[in-house]
């Protein structure tokens, strides 16, 4: 997991070491300024009565050491913030960037894997969460234990035999404050768990709140709701109790600390007649022992957040791992001959674990330059079909051939240049209708555009708004209506050019006069171009030159409108409910 | 982490503290009292100790002295009992403040959890009683944002903050007075010292302050602009339009990147800036007091006058100084730490005690549901379940009337308008004989919604009149006419719980038998039994691992095993495909059978065996009557059926 994560620190490793560097000057100084202080009170430490005098030399000088090493600290540690966060900051610009690279590449098999919200939460919560967890590692869990070690060394120096106080105190510490956070941690991790979950009801609830009403279940929501709140209220406070004892524990080691150096420390002042150990020492040993305490603290903190943060981790990973499930070809064929399409024995599922076949041994020849249309209902495979036209998905066995040649021996930009799909789930984004349509071609001029907005009976409506073809689109689309919008969405696909034209189940919200105004434009002015209308309506297919009719996955027939109606049970069945406009479903 | 709510200050409301405090002592009033008596034991005992320290170092330097001077030869035996007389009593001090710091660690954790809890119920408690008009007026996730982020920077604030907060206040004011008590010169330089540190947090953290918002900001950024395109992947893919969708996307990255990188900077910046000022203080202290005692300068402090501190400085002095000089200097670091979080608290808490605050949905309705049965043919109340329900209509002499529950509906010439001013219905009236179909169709906006809203009195009408059975529904007691009425919304929405959960909400007694009934007749039952584990499966995030049409279904069944006399689908069928429909159609006229239903339908072949079709346009009934009728005029109805018009 380190090792991918890794991969995305590139530009900015020098600052990811550039900051422990400093961050170890900084501690260095840091631990040396205690002992400079020892010195200045010793200096001013003197016996007058014994004939010593304070020289204000040596107090200036030692004044003037401390400052220095101050400042020099000062800029270690600045210097190591200032590296921490542009190296944090940059891994995570990293992240996000490589795992939305990584999404762009892919496949529609990788895309159905994961949801939207699950996505956009590992770009942001999750990145957000192991941007801090690095900061961390790379500066505090450095300094941490490095400012313990030194000071250590130090108290020693200084202290002698004083430091094994400080050692002794440092594994018993360390144990409880481990046990203490170890029995806490997975109790949190679940609460939280749980905490979301309770959230995730009220979200429920927020949003049901028609539901609830009508139905009268607010006292049922509420007595829900207490159940929940109490088991967590009494699991919560369980485990918020046991934390609460790390903090009089460290207080309990650190006026351990303090009391018995300052005693043992007195004492063998007295007992050696101020020759072994001075006041100066003792009152800096004292800090020295507050900055291992501190630090100890420090480190078992970051070590909680660092294992917090390993679930984000490898949420992360799990996409940086992922691999698209299509890639082009080598040698790949970049010329698309013709519009034409061949289905051969194919059979295809979404994962090889599934037990059913969505489509079953399907044979289909298109001509180029042919309109087909399909009609079935839900789950009849449909859509699962033109999408492997453009190979969206690959053929589980069989084959499929778009211009004589099978679609996995294309570019895949070539292929899909030259397929345009109009999806059922379709998308505008953010911007002017013109930035939209030129998702069709970045290279379109004003006058292509509106041959393909009249072409999709688009032009119209566009030229009603005040802002004509500069009209923005909100998120979604959500200020045309549905009918407008896919309007719009054959316009930015006819703009491809394309041999061959997909619409699945495009003009659903349009109405039929303009429905059939487009085939009748189809017809007119791309009559090379191979179209393909899957449509619940079947007044949007009566003129295709063949129908296919999908039924579980495999194709139930092929003819004509003609040759359909009265003879095709199911087509039959969909003609007669849609226009003979009787009560023939039940009574 | 602190510094994340540098900056931000969203604004707090008048009297919420005190608001927060009294609700504190109300939940907890003991606990509260004595967690609050410990923390100030705890804090003014953790400042104690530079005293014995002076103490100890005083002696030590007697000691030392009086053995340079040859007056005693054994230094520990004359002035060790002084020693551990100071060390016993500072011991004692430590374990009444480990004590207390224990204790109220222990009460405040009890306190927190609580009183979020209490807060929590009261919230949602609350919530449960708001008018739909508050969903409708108020974006969810701002309402969710009150449970999960106010809710959060109120336990922040509770549990660390504002004791962090008293302690550190208690130990400056404790630390400051025991400063002038030794000398007021050091105590002088000490201040001047704090207000630079002040002085570089403010602006430092303000910078930080900044490029977090900047950071949110870009957050947000970020977080649009990838939610919308990975919503439109496949439409990316089908365009190969990758490579634009990658540079557009390091754009808004890069300026994540940069504010992040600032932000971080300043924060990062800031312990070493402080921590260093600390040590430069600390070297002030240790020249100047050396300077001092090489000169002999006076002494002045309080302890000074009142003449308990030698008016000359000492090096015991000196060095107590410097404990509490870092001491002093921490603090009041963790103050202003504090302050952001308390401000961030008490907005949180400003938003949570709006919504208690929020008015609850009035009822003044007296009509109660009963169960009845009929003896001697007229109609009598009681306690079992008998299948018969009346309206219990006590009137203003005493006397009690009771009438069928038929599922007669009348609306006549009814105004609304949602904010007073807009009218979205005119003049509407409609008549549902018991069993009979009336269908609403019109383009969005046309107001077929509102009227369902009116009659389940989820709004109250601007004037005219609505009866129910014939009892005007505004006498109706909320909750009995809601029962009465069923509702299949347009957008499903489904609860975590299993699907037979799901289905028995509709009556919270129902056997399973009557759920997997009411799931037969809607046409669920199929679908719901091919699941991995039948009615048994569990279905979270709004029934997520169901299709739009199987959640659609589940609804449809919930709303059958309440078996109302009145039924409302808006838009009930819209997701189903035209042959699943038909399937579904078949329990759907089953369901209707015998029930007034009132259809919004999008597909108009549902409407089409309606009793009577209703055409809404812009408020306003433009055309009714039978499908057969409203064809043979060829108005608008007919327009739309043909497919001349487009809805929506």
């Amino acid at each position: 997991m380190i090792k991918v994560l890794a991969k995305s620190i590139r530009e900015y490793k020098a600052a990811s070491i550039l900051t422990p560097i400093f961050v170890s000057f900084e501690v260095i100084l840091e631990c040396l300024i205690p002992f400079i202080v020892a010195m200045l009170v010793n200096a001013i430490d003197v016996n007058i009565e014994a004939g010593e005098t304070i020289e204000l030399s040596e107090i200036l000088m030692y004044g003037g050491i401390l400052l220095a090493t101050s400042f020099a600290s000062l800029a270690c540690g600045a210097l190591s913030g200032a590296f921490c966060a542009k190296a944090s900051a940059g891994f995570a610009k990293n992240l996000r960037k490589d795992l939305y690279y990584g999404i762009q590449d892919f496949s529609f098999e990788n895309i159905d894997k994961f949801s939207t919200p699950s996505l956009v939460t590992r770009m942001t919560t999750d990145v957000t969460n192991v941007q801090f967890a690095y900061m961390m590692i790379i500066r505090i869990a450095i300094r941490s234990p490095l400012m313990m070690i030194f000071s250590l060394i130090m108290t020693f120096i200084m202290g002698g035999n004083l430091g094994w106080i400080f050692v002794g105190v440092i594994p018993p510490l360390t144990a409880i404050l481990l046990i203490i956070m170890l029995k806490v941690m997975p109790l949190f991790k679940r609460l939280f768990k749980r905490y979301d979950n309770l959230n995730e009801s009220i979200q429920e609830n927020i949003r049901g709140m028609r539901v609830v009403k009508s139905f009268v279940r607010e006292d049922y929501e509420k007595r829900k709701f207490d159940k929940a709140a109490t088991e967590l209220q009494v699991d919560f406070t369980k485990a918020e109790r046991i934390l609460a004892w790390s903090n009089p524990v460290m207080q309990l080691f650190f006026y351990g600390v303090l009391s018995s150096v300052l005693f043992v420390g007195s004492y063998m002042i007295l007992k050696s007649s101020g020759t072994t150990l001075n006041v100066g020492d003792v009152s800096q040993l004292i800090v020295y022992g507050m900055q291992i305490l501190m630090s100890l603290m420090m480190f078992s903190m970051v070590f909680v957040m660092i294992v917090m943060s390993i679930e984000s981790a490898r949420r992360i990973c799990e996409i940086l791992e992922e691999k698209s499930t299509l890639s082009s070809p080598e040698n790949a064929v970049h010329e698309v001959k013709d519009g034409s399409i061949d289905f051969d024995g194919v059979n295809f599922k979404y994962s090889l674990a599934a037990e059913r076949n969505v489509l079953e041994g399907v044979d289909l020849h298109i001509k180029s330059g042919e309109t087909i249309g399909i009609i079935g209902g839900t789950g009849s495979s449909k859509t699962s079909l033109v999408n492997l036209i453009s190979r969206l998905y690959d053929v589980t066995e069989g084959d499929v051939k778009v211009g004589g040649v099978d679609v996995r021996e294309y570019d895949l930009n070539s292929l899909r240049n030259q397929v345009a799909v109009v999806l059922q789930k379709n998308e505008l984004f953010t911007g002017t209708i013109k930035e939209n349509l030129r998702w069709g071609n970045p290279d379109a001029t004003d006058e292509e555009l509106v041959e393909a907005c009249k072409l999709a009976q688009a032009d119209e409506f566009v030229t009603s708004f005040p802002d004509g073809y500069d009209t923005h689109i909100e998120q979604g689309g959500a200020n045309v209506s549905g009918g407008q919008k896919q309007r719009l969405c054959i316009a930015r696909a006819l703009l491809k050019k394309p041999k061959i034209l997909i619409l699945d189940d495009s003009t659903s919200a349009v109405d039929t006069r303009t429905d059939a105004l487009i085939r009748k434009a189809f017809r007119e002015y791309i009559p090379e171009t191979t179209k393909i209308i899957i449509a619940q309506r079947t007044s949007s297919v009566e003129d295709a030159d063949r129908i296919v009719i999908m039924n579980g996955g495999k194709i139930d027939a092929v003819g004509t409108h003609a040759e359909l109606l009265g003879k095709n049970e199911i087509y039959t069945e969909v003609y007669n409910t849609q226009n003979k406009g009787g009560d023939d479903n039940g009574k | 982490m602190a510094n994340k709510a540098v900056g931000k200050r969203p604004p707090v409301k008048k009297g919420v503290l005190g608001r927060v405090i009294k609700t504190l002592f109300k939940f907890y009033p003991k606990m509260t009292a004595f967690a609050l008596f410990f923390v100030v034991c705890n804090a003014v005992i953790s400042s104690l100790p530079s005293i014995f320290m002076e103490r100890v170092f005083t002696v030590v330097g007697d000691a030392i002295k009086a053995v340079n001077s040859g007056l005693v030869s054994d230094a520990w035996a004359a002035y060790g009992g002084e020693i551990i007389k100071y060390m016993l009593t500072l011991i004692g001090l430590y374990v009444f403040s480990l004590i207390s710091g224990a204790i109220y660690k222990q009460f405040m954790a009890i306190i927190t959890q609580g009183y979020l809890k209490k807060m929590r119920e009261m919230m949602f408690n609350g919530m449960q009683d708001l008018p739909i008009r508050y969903f409708d007026t108020n974006k969810n996730g701002d309402i969710m944002s009150y449970y999960t982020n106010d809710m959060d920077s109120l336990r922040q604030m509770i549990s660390e903050s504002i004791p962090q907060l008293l302690i550190s206040g208690i130990m400056v004011l404790t630390l400051f007075i025991i400063m002038l008590w030794y000398s007021l010169w050091l105590t002088l330089v000490v201040l001047v010292g704090v207000v630079i540190i002040m002085l570089v947090t403010k602006t430092v953290g303000g910078g930080a302050g900044k490029y977090f918002v900047g950071q949110q900001k870009a957050m947000g950024r970020v977080e649009g602009f990838v939610e919308e395109m990975l919503n439109g992947q496949k439409v990316v893919k089908v365009f190969c339009h990758e490579e634009e969708a990658k540079a557009d996307f390091d754009k808004v990255n890069d300026y994540w990147y940069d504010q992040s990188n600032r932000a971080n900077r300043y924060a990062n910046m800031l312990m070493p800036i402080l921590g260093n000022i600390g040590h430069v203080l600390y070297v002030l202290i240790a020249t100047l007091g050396g300077v001092f005692i090489l000169q002999g300068v006076g002494n002045v402090s309080i302890g000074t006058a009142v003449g308990s501190v030698l008016p000359v400085f000492g090096v015991a002095l000196v060095i107590a100084f410097l404990q509490m000089t870092r001491q002093f200097c921490n603090n009041i670091n963790q103050v202003s730490n504090q302050v952001n979080s308390v401000v961030m608290g008490l907005a949180g808490a400003s938003r949570i005690f709006a919504l208690i605050d929020e008015k609850s949905e009035v009822d003044d309705g007296y009509v109660m549901l009963v169960n009845a049965k009929e003896e001697n043919g007229e109609l009598v109340e009681c306690e079992e379940h008998t299948g018969l329900w009346a309206w219990k209509h006590p009137h203003g002499d005493g006397t009690v009337t009771y009438t069928r529950l038929m599922g007669d509906i009348e609306m006549h010439e009814v105004d609304f308008s949602y904010d007073g001013e807009k009218y979205v219905l005119h003049d509407v009236s409609v008549f549902a004989k018991p069993g009979q179909k009336v269908a609403f169709v019109g383009a969005t906006g046309a107001g077929k919604t509102t009227i369902t809203n009116l009659i389940n009195r989820f709004y109250d009408i601007a004037d005219g009149k609505i009866r129910y059975d014939g009892i005007n529904i505004n006498k109706i007691k909320k909750a009995d006419l809601r029962r009465s009425l069923g509702i299949v919304l347009q957008e499903t929405n489904l609860f975590t719980g299993t699907v037979m959960d799901n289905i028995r909400y509709g009556k919270l007694d129902a056997t399973d038998e009557e759920c997997i009934a009411a799931a037969k007749l809607a046409g669920a039952d199929d679908f719901i039994t091919r699941l991995p584990d039948g009615y048994n499966t569990m279905l979270s995030g709004n029934g997520a691992n169901l299709s739009q049409g199987q959640r659609q279904l589940v609804a449809i069944a919930r709303a059958a095993v309440a078996d109302p006399p009145v039924m409302i689908l808006d838009e009930a069928t819209s997701s189903i495909d035209t042959r699943t429909e038909a399937i579904v159609s078949r329990g759907m006229d089953a369901l209707m059978q015998g029930r007034t239903v009132f259809v919004i339908a999008h597909r108009l072949s549902t409407v089409k065996n309606s009793d009577v079709i209703i055409v809404l346009d812009h408020g306003r009934i433009i055309e009714r009557g039978s499908h057969e009728k409203l064809i043979e005029q060829k108005g608008q109805y007919y327009q739309l059926y043909t497919g001349a018009f487009e809805l929506e």
